[in-house]
């Protein structure tokens, strides 16, 4: 029985294919595109502001809401960390990628593949949280600068306006130090994969062609690893993007498009504008996956 | 073609151990000035770690190595006036064939007029004309393995390494590379080492050979010098195949028990009452086994001493059915002294 249906099958890779791929794509488009669909007819809603009730009839007037100083501001505030993020992330995954592809011995480069990914292993709440406290007045952070005699430096820091805050915890600081450590995997990962398919005959070339070292890394290994960076900046920069769990457990005051998508379908109710706000991030990074596309990001995946 | 009395390249002393492997062995050395030098051996046999060495992405434990009288033991391959084609081509999979051959221009600066103008004379050089625009992807192996020669050639290297380049190629295709290898190396009059494990390869390319064994050169040569005059059991072995005769047998025929070689072809096959002209030996024995391969044929005999010599023997008159129904019988081989071979030992 199990023998002709296999027969059956293998003279008809079409029929196949379709068992195979069937289940999930039902899934994807039901559940995924379905709910975004849902999503997207919602922030065309509105809510009646005394009875609260969803009106459920086509209007602009929630879009118009977004375009509203705050939630500009709010826009603003997460494309800019996103950004810092993903360039922070990138600048400190790019010599740890290079290191472990092209000088760790076989060995050691389990063992640091190990250590890059055991963080993946455990709760990403119980790692905010660990980094609140890390973070906190009385923390190991403050500690160790107090140590190094820059507590200075960093109530300096702190004192700005649009990146300070009363203690490293609750500023944007320390939001983005979580962000960097958090999503470092991500950067690491795809670079790692991109640095590890560049032989290394052509570095060898390259020098043996009278390129110095400096000129090697520009001419060869960053054209040949750019698709991993921008690979990995698509991970960084959508995660911070839409995350809403950090900034609370961090008590930030300053709100996020996460967090603002949180409030307003939570407490507040108002579906039509969380809605309307996601489509916000959806946008911000439809454009950014187009220009990774034009800058050949997904050949490396 | 002008010859320098200077060795283009000069091995004093040279050992390069990785942890407790001796790689490359106390290795003495001398390329001459525009000669096409073969480096021949089986893996691991320290060849490649020569090449690196001259190139420069080794370095030697001990010992020197000149360049042209320079001392370039620990300059930086971007230091040295040398250029590699590498086994696996290494070609940049992100620029097309032109900016490949003149990256080596581009690194030193060289302008862009006089970049484009030169890599157009070595794509002409290699006949691959028109093909600047493409990527190497889209180029077949033998393609690829010449826009490596003109990108390593285009920067006019005083020494140019080649490492294997022909390996990945098919039969014919590699054939035709050979010639075509050897008469490039002679228009552009550059010295060449080639490294290579195809003994054939070496014979048919190089005005010389080193035969590498373990970390040292066991012997070094013209083509004609290594195949006749073998210094080794392991090169008489290695480069073609040899009969090795010693102890009793060889004191019978040569006089002295030291070990000699003598080379399948040169050894007639008669039968069992053929007479020895003067200045020939013989020795009896049975044909064990007979491999018809066409153009000649195999034949295994175990002789008197209980040593299996190998023989050859052109099929000018013979057919498959004559040589094969010869398994089994009892010959005589006969060769001429002038052949035989003492290989020390």
């Amino acid at each position: 029985m199990l023998n002709r249906a296999s027969t059956y099958l293998y003279h008809r890779p079409r029929l196949a294919l379709a068992l195979l791929l069937g289940p999930p794509m039902i899934y994807m488009v039901v559940v995924y595109l379905g709910a975004l669909f849902n999503l997207l007819i919602y922030s065309f809603y509105s809510l009646q502001e005394f009875t609260g009730l969803i009106v459920r009839e086509f209007t602009l007037s929630t879009y118009a809401q977004l375009f509203e100083p705050a939630n500009l501001d709010i826009f603003k505030r997460t494309t800019v960390m996103a950004a810092a993020v993903t360039v922070a992330d990138a600048l400190i995954a790019f010599p740890l990628s290079y290191y472990t592809a092209k000088f760790a011995s076989p060995r050691l480069k389990t063992w640091l593949v190990i250590a890059i990914t055991i963080p993946l292993w455990s709760s990403y709440l119980v790692r905010v949280y660990a980094w609140k406290l890390i973070l906190a007045q009385e923390g190991i952070l403050s500690w160790f600068i107090n140590l190094l005699h820059l507590d200075g430096v960093l109530n300096r820091l702190l004192s700005f306006e649009s990146i300070g805050g009363s203690s490293l915890a609750l500023s944007p600081i320390g939001l983005f130090i979580v962000f960097v450590y958090i999503w470092l995997p991500y950067m690491i990962l795809p670079i790692l994969t991109s640095l590890e398919r560049v032989p290394k005959s052509l570095l060898e070339a390259s020098g043996d062609l009278g390129a110095k070292p400096l000129q090697t890394f520009r001419t060869v290994i960053l054209p040949l690893a750019f698709p991993g960076v921008v690979a990995g900046s698509i991970f960084t920069f959508s995660l911070t993007l839409g995350d809403f769990i950090a900034p609370i457990a961090l008590g930030n005051s300053k709100f996020f498009i996460g967090m603002a998508v949180y409030s307003y379908q939570g407490t507040a109710g108002n579906i039509p504008l969380a809605a309307a706000m996601t489509m916000g991030p959806i946008v911000i990074m439809i454009v950014y996956l187009l220009i990774a596309r034009r800058l050949g990001a997904f050949d490396a995946l | 073609m002008s010859n320098s009395p200077t060795p283009a390249i000069r091995f004093n002393q040279v050992s390069r151990y990785f942890g407790d492997v001796k790689a490359v062995d106390q290795v003495n050395l001398e390329v001459r000035d525009g000669e096409f030098f073969s480096m021949l051996g089986p893996s691991g046999s320290g060849k490649t770690t020569c090449l690196r060495m001259i190139a420069g992405f080794d370095r030697p434990t001990s010992g020197q190595i000149f360049l042209y009288g320079q001392d370039v033991s620990n300059l930086p391959p971007y230091e040295r006036d040398v250029n590699t084609v590498f086994q696996d081509y290494a070609l940049f999979p992100h620029m097309n064939v032109a900016d490949n051959i003149a990256y080596g221009l581009m690194v030193k600066k060289v302008k862009k007029s006089e970049r484009i103008r030169r890599a157009d004379e070595m794509l002409e050089l290699v006949r691959l004309t028109g093909f600047g625009k493409r990527k190497p992807s889209q180029l077949s192996g033998g393609q690829r393995q010449r826009v490596a020669l003109a990108r390593a050639l285009v920067n006019h290297p005083k020494v140019l390494l080649l490492d294997e380049p022909l390996g990945a190629l098919d039969l014919k295709l590699r054939q035709q590379m050979q010639v075509e290898l050897k008469s490039i190396q002679q228009r552009v009059g550059i010295t060449f080492i080639f490294v290579t494990h195809d003994q054939e390869e070496a014979l048919t390319m190089s005005d010389r050979i080193a035969v590498f064994n373990e970390g040292k050169i066991s012997q070094v040569g013209t083509p004609a010098e290594i195949y006749e005059r073998p210094a080794s059991p392991f090169v008489a072995g290695f480069v073609g195949t040899s009969n090795l005769i010693g102890g009793e047998v060889a004191k019978r025929l040569t006089g002295s028990d030291k070990l000699f070689s003598i080379r399948p072809e040169k050894i007639h096959l008669g039968n069992v009452n053929s007479q020895p002209e003067a200045g020939m030996v013989f020795l009896d024995g049975a044909v064990r086994d007979v491999v018809y391969l066409g153009l000649f044929t195999r034949y295994l005999v175990e002789t008197e001493g209980g040593i299996d010599l190998m023989v050859v023997e052109q099929n000018l008159k013979t057919t498959s059915m004559d040589v094969l129904s010869v398994k089994g019988q009892k010959v005589r081989l006969l060769w001429h002294k002038d052949h035989i071979n003492p290989v020390g030992g």
